[in-house]
């Protein structure tokens, strides 16, 4: 049975640093390098500032993380119930935003894309949106000499 | 988040510390634009994100925030001492286009 984890959290901004060190947490088990670990908690930050910037703009809501362990590899889940993207294309142009008056980069899909092994997004307007992500570690070199000793 | 400035010969330069995010990004945002109101006279800002230890694409809003205000009054800005995963987000977003790395 892998492992996994699940974790429900207020859409407040102050459970960022929460939600991204909570999948690092999870992630650690899995030996990832430190790089492949900043990448994981830069993907999961920019996942749920999504949820807390535009899935609710500032009003209440809830936002689902799980987790799971497949060998080397952390399957992400993040979701929210939020108002959902009307052009799923567009959004993760880089640069593209819709609060350009806010000081936004538009760089959060596209760090998700270029950070994890794999990237999806699932949104319809006034149904949430769900983002799946997926980081294979390479085993590090202490645990593969470890391993070639046995 | 911490952020601080000390100026010398004409350069201010802000010192940030911390974790760069969207919850810390609303504080940071008003302390360097203190900062910089401060010191309107200098010739050129220094952003030195040594003391950064994560930083996501709010990092990069809040640098072209002050890069679009600075380039108001034609001061030129520059960033200094990011960490390797500050600096892979900072590359893969052109930012240093604008805010050169010194």
């Amino acid at each position: 049975m892998n492992n996994s984890m699940y974790l429900k959290i207020p859409a407040l901004s102050e459970n960022e640093p929460f939600a991204r060190d909570t999948v690092a947490a999870f992630c650690v088990r899995l030996n990832p390098s430190l790089d492949e670990l900043s990448d994981v908690k830069t993907a999961v930050s920019e996942a749920v500032t999504n949820c807390i910037v535009h899935a609710y703009a500032g009003r209440e809501g809830e936002i689902e993380i799980s987790c799971e362990a497949e060998g080397d590899t952390v399957h992400i889940r993040i979701s929210d119930s939020g108002k959902g993207i009307e052009d799923v294309v567009r959004a993760v142009e880089p640069f593209f935003t819709t609060l350009e008056e806010e000081e936004r980069s538009g760089m959060g899909f596209t760090i998700m894309q270029t950070f994890m092994t794999s990237f999806r997004l699932q949104s319809a307007p006034g149904q949430g949106t769900t983002v799946y992500m997926s980081k294979k570690f390479s085993v590090q070199d202490a645990e593969r000499a470890r391993a070639d000793a046995v | 988040m911490n952020v601080s400035g000390k100026t010398c010969s004409g350069t201010l330069y802000i010192f940030l510390s911390g974790e760069l995010d969207e919850y810390s990004a609303v504080r940071a945002r008003s302390e360097a634009d203190e900062l910089i109101r401060t010191h309107a006279g200098c010739s050129r800002v220094v952003f030195d994100l040594s003391g950064v230890h994560f930083m996501d694409s709010a990092g990069i809003g809040f640098l072209l925030g002050r890069y679009k205000q600075l380039s108001r009054s034609r001061t030129p800005a520059f960033i200094r001492s990011p960490d390797l995963a500050a600096d892979k987000i900072l590359t893969m977003s052109g930012v240093y286009s604008l805010i050169p790395k010194i």
